[in-house]
């Protein structure tokens, strides 16, 4: 009795209950099993960080303070109830198209593609924007039909889709363009997507190659030729391909070990601590230690799309499941573009590679996949 | 079937859970696809990509070993290797070069002549290597420049190695001068598998002992294994093999005896070559006028080439192995001895010369150079005196056949094997070198004045001292060599070069004696040369001679005022001391120097002075009298014979 009565009495104990209350607030909506292996995932970030900027203590710092504000959002993500996601969706869709005609109109170019809008105050690349906008406008739409789905429906989703890749596609900026479709796609498939219409979709697309050859930018046709043979152009745009290669090829089965990559450190490696931060890991960890990444890779997948399956709502489903696949296909892409499978289109390693803004939205993508996992009593369906 | 699809939300979520299911699978596909892919790249292909990285990174920097030092009998130096400072830009790391130097020469001076040099070379470089800018830069301007270091990356202050003549023009025809190697040295290198050698130099021996001893000079290269970062830039040094450096040599030369003889020639034009006639060795040989080889370390700028070049001075021709001159009456002692020894003369033979000499059945005259003769002559006097008509006569009789099978072995008409390179070989003439080179037969009137070393004979000034030698040394011929030892760089160790005997010449010793007396009392008053050896603390064995200039030089330009200069008899003297132990044999050429014993003779015994008794002559009498008493000018004006033909006489050279 008289136990129980001291903590009411002690303003200490009650100052850590009030923590304790708070913390259990926090992380109520919180997958501590996704979390762990995003931490871990982090974890290696840091460390391959830290290689590639050769112990540069400036930037492994920022790169850290970019890790806090990512898992920040990450929390506040995590905490917002789909209903107001729902909400927010056509809105955000709106406000990112409009965005987007604006800057084709408008837009300043840097390097050759009119990505940014100058705002005055702040310069904003509205395709970012539309990473999230996007999935979330499919999997609103296609909740709002689940009753009784049209072929008509499908044909309005992918305008929806459409509409700012081909924006996007224009600026030009491929990889972004690409990776929103797919991430859209995603949402229209696991939203029921008839499998023939799949399948006529499949047969168009190879169809319709060589003419989409014809409308890709020279920059890009030479992207893929050089993948398909880097030593035309070794100095040029097969340098980067190649010495990644050799560097990953190089790490072997252990690796040169921590610090010790030799195209790493004597700068080799092009573009090593953002899109090629890959080749730092296969050079200095070898093949076990891309074996554990893909691992890691594939266990936060399994980890996230089993969570999407928890989801109550259609809405939670597909846009958790979305946003977990296109995690994957980052993955993926950055990759195989740096082991030379696939073309070099500028992807970063999802939660690995430095960055801020690329970093802040993959987490704030599994707050959301978190929420929609978590909030089951506050939608109503 | 196309109207609306209604399902339950069970339904929907079954099929959702079956798509998802299988968008697992495909991820897990393309997972595995990629652990092949990193399969592939870090298990199968391991060797190669290895190899890449290493080819990457590391490189095989050479490192040029330390030339060998050059040092003469005393173990005075005469070319070593000097450190100096020099400016040096890797032009990719400066970018903007020319205004880099412009920055550049506010701190240091930068002569335009420095620019010209930089941009020749940075040509020739690649683009990371380092250029050499400014040599040899003070200590105040390394040291304003290492304050300034931080605004200039890319410029570099390096301490390099470089070769210095301390003896400059005096030694510059025997020492030689190492030079930038060139694409046909290169080429050279390449043929004989070399070059692998040559990777980390610059420069390679050129001329003299620098270009004859090149292989033992130059050293071998070194290795450094080298960590470079992308852009070519060494970060750290991972292994080396040290260079070894080349073998230090020692000639058989006296620096001080070097440094007389070009001296007394004064502003003569000429050669002297003095031998050890124990050893063969060279202990002078000198080439007027000199030139500075420092000079040609990195290349001669254009008027200095000029200069060098000049048709009537050429400074860079070697005279004492290049030069070839008639040997005149230098010749007589040896002519004298082959009479003796073939029989034709006893010592006591003599003749009446009435100062000239005809064939029979002939009315020509071969004249000697005194109008009115010598009266009585015998073989002594006929040395002594220079008697022209006394060797007309025996020559006669001799033959040229005989005389070209005597004077051979003295090593006339062919290459001594001296170990420097471009020696000529003089010309001895025969009747069948005369058949091949003009398809004529030989004139008797050929002979004749082949007996006092005129017509076809030539002669280097190093021949005539090889022949010197023979007789000094009562017939045993030595290699002429500059070499006399050489340090292993590695062991230390001393090796001695040994005399090569090249031919033994066998001379009846009576013979030798008479033909040596009077070629000492050549010196003594009444001979020839007394004037010169006037008041000789030994024995001075001598001989003059003349060879005459007739025709102008080939490629020589017509000068007024220096045609009749040029067209004056180069004088000779050949000499040896002391006659009854030689330990010196000298053969003196002063071209356009008049008579053998006006300009010749005192230089030899300024020399040998030097050599025997260390003396110096006093800065008066250093420079050479300019004419000599009346009397003692000698002149052979021989007129070509009947049939000869035209030309014949003609021995300009």
């Amino acid at each position: 009795m008289l136990i129980r009565c001291r903590p009411r009495a002690n303003p200490q104990g009650q100052a850590t209950m009030a923590i304790e209350r708070l913390l259990r607030r926090l992380t109520a909506h919180l997958d501590p099993v996704l979390l762990a292996l995003l931490g871990l995932l982090l974890l290696v970030s840091v460390i391959a960080v830290a290689s590639a900027s050769s112990g540069n203590p400036d930037k492994l710092t920022a790169h850290l303070v970019n890790i806090a504000a990512a898992l920040t959002a990450l929390l506040i993500a995590s905490h917002i109830p789909p209903q107001r996601l729902m909400q927010f969706a056509p809105i955000a869709y709106a406000v990112g198209l409009a965005l987007l005609v604006a800057v084709a109109l408008f837009g300043e170019v840097v390097n050759g593609a009119r990505r940014w809008l100058d705002l005055g105050v702040t310069r904003i690349q509205p395709s970012e924007l539309m990473r999230l906008a996007v999935p979330l406008m499919l999997a609103w739409y296609l909740h709002q039909r689940q009753e009784g789905l049209r072929p008509l429906d499908f044909a309005l989703a992918f305008t929806l889709l459409v509409l700012p890749v081909g924006l996007i596609y224009r600026q030009p900026d491929l990889g972004t363009a690409l990776l929103i479709g797919a991430s859209g796609f995603f949402v229209i498939y696991l939203g029921g997507l008839s499998l023939k219409l799949l399948g006529a979709l499949a047969v168009l697309g190879v169809a319709a190659a060589p003419l989409a050859w014809h409308l890709l930018h020279d920059y890009q046709r030479q992207r893929v030729l050089t993948l398909l043979d880097p030593m035309s152009d070794p100095l040029g745009a097969g340098y980067h391909i190649i010495q990644s290669t050799i560097a990953i090829g190089s790490g072997g089965l252990t690796g040169k070990g921590w610090m010790e990559g030799t195209q790493t450190h004597l700068d080799f490696l092009p573009e090593r601590s953002t899109d090629f931060i890959f080749a730092v890991l296969a050079e200095e960890f070898g093949l076990v230690g891309n074996l554990l990444l893909l691992a890691l890779y594939a266990a936060i997948v399994y980890r996230g799309l089993t969570l999407a399956a928890r989801a109550p709502t259609q809405f939670g489903r597909l846009l958790a499941a979305a946003l977990v696949l296109t995690f994957f296909v980052y993955a993926f892409v950055n990759m195989g573009m740096v082991s030379g499978i696939l073309p070099v289109v500028g992807v970063p390693l999802p939660l690995v590679s430095y960055g801020g803004t690329s970093m802040v939205t993959v987490l704030f993508g599994f707050g959301i996949v978190m929420s929609v996992a978590t909030h089951k009593k506050l939608v109503k369906t | 079937m196309k109207g609306l699809r209604y399902i339950t939300p069970e339904e929907a979520f079954r099929q959702y859970r079956r798509r998802l299911e299988a968008a697992g699978y495909i991820a897990l596909a393309l997972l595995v696809l990629l652990a092949v892919r990193f399969f592939w790249l870090q298990v199968v292909q391991y060797e190669r990509y290895h190899a890449m990285a290493e080819e990457n990174r590391i490189a095989l920097v050479p490192v040029a070993p330390p030339r060998g030092t050059i040092y003469d009998r005393n173990g005075v130096v005469l070319a070593q290797n000097e450190t100096a400072f020099t400016l040096e830009l890797i032009p990719d790391a400066v970018g903007d070069v020319d205004r880099v130097i412009g920055q550049l020469a506010q701190l240091v001076q930068i002569t335009p002549a420095d620019i010209k040099r930089f941009r020749r070379l940075r040509a020739e470089a690649k683009g990371f290597e380092s250029v050499i800018l400014r040599a040899r830069l003070t200590e105040e301007e390394v040291a304003r420049l290492a304050v300034n270091r931080y605004r200039f990356p890319g410029v570099q202050v390096r301490a390099r190695q470089f070769r210095q003549y301390p003896y400059g023009e005096v030694t510059a025809h025997v020492v030689g001068y190492i030079g930038r190697i060139s694409a046909k040295d290169k080429e050279q290198l390449a043929a004989e598998g070399r070059a692998a050698n040559y990777r980390g130099s610059e420069h390679i021996g050129k001329a003299g002992v620098e270009g004859a001893y090149e292989r033992w000079l130059h050293g071998r290269t070194g290795f450094e294994k080298v960590e470079t970062d992308s852009a070519g830039r060494a970060v750290r040094v991972l292994a080396r093999h040290p260079p070894v450096a080349g073998y230090n040599l020692q000639l058989h030369l006296d620096a001080g005896l070097q440094q007389l003889a070009a001296e007394v020639f004064g502003e003569h034009r000429g050669a002297l070559v003095a031998l050890d006639p124990t050893t063969g060795g060279v202990l002078a040989l000198v080439s007027r006028p000199g030139f500075d080889p420092n000079v040609f370390i990195d290349g001669v700028d254009q008027s200095t080439w000029a200069e060098l070049n000049h048709p009537m001075t050429r400074p860079l021709i070697n005279r004492a192995l290049r030069g070839v001159y008639p040997p005149g009456s230098t010749i007589k002692p040896f002519m004298a001895l082959a009479g003796l020894e073939l029989g034709l003369r006893t010592p006591d033979d003599s003749i009446i010369d009435p100062g000239y000499f005809s064939l029979p059945g002939s009315t020509h005259r071969y004249r000697d150079w005194k109008k009115d003769g010598h009266g009585v002559v015998d073989l002594k006097k006929s040395i002594v005196v220079s008697c022209d008509t006394y060797y007309y006569r025996l020559a006669h009789q001799m033959g040229i056949e005989a005389m070209h099978r005597f004077l051979a072995p003295f090593g006339f008409g062919r290459r001594s094997g001296i170990d420097l390179e471009g020696e000529l070989a003089g010309l001895l003439p025969s009747p069948e070198w005369k058949r091949r080179r003009f398809n004529q037969p030989w004139w008797p009137g050929e002979t004749v004045i082949a007996g006092i070393g005129q017509g076809y004979m030539l002669a280097t000034p190093l021949q005539l001292a090889v022949a010197t030698m023979a007789l000094a040394n009562d017939g045993v011929v030595y290699r002429p060599q500059l070499i006399r030892a050489w340090q292993d760089p590695v062991s230390g160790r001393l090796q001695q070069a040994a005399p090569q005997v090249i031919a033994r010449i066998p001379l009846k010793p009576q013979h030798l004696a008479v033909v040596k007396q009077a070629m000492v009392e050549v010196t003594l008053p009444g001979g020839t040369a007394a004037a010169a050896g006037a008041g000789a603390a030994y024995a001075f064995a001598g001989k003059t001679g003349t060879a005459q200039v007739i025709g102008i030089k080939q490629g020589a330009r017509y000068d007024e005022r220096r045609i009749a200069a040029h067209h004056r008899d180069h004088a000779l003297f050949i000499a040896f001391a002391p006659a009854q132990a030689p330990r010196i044999a000298v053969a003196v050429m002063v071209e356009n120097g008049g008579s053998g014993s006006a300009t010749a003779a005192p230089i030899a015994r300024k020399v040998i002075d030097y050599w025997l008794l260390g003396k110096r002559p006093d800065a008066a009498a250093a420079a050479v009298p300019a004419a000599a008493p009346e009397e003692e000018r000698e002149d052979a004006h021989p007129v070509p014979a009947e049939g000869e033909p035209p030309g014949a006489g003609n021995h300009g050279h």
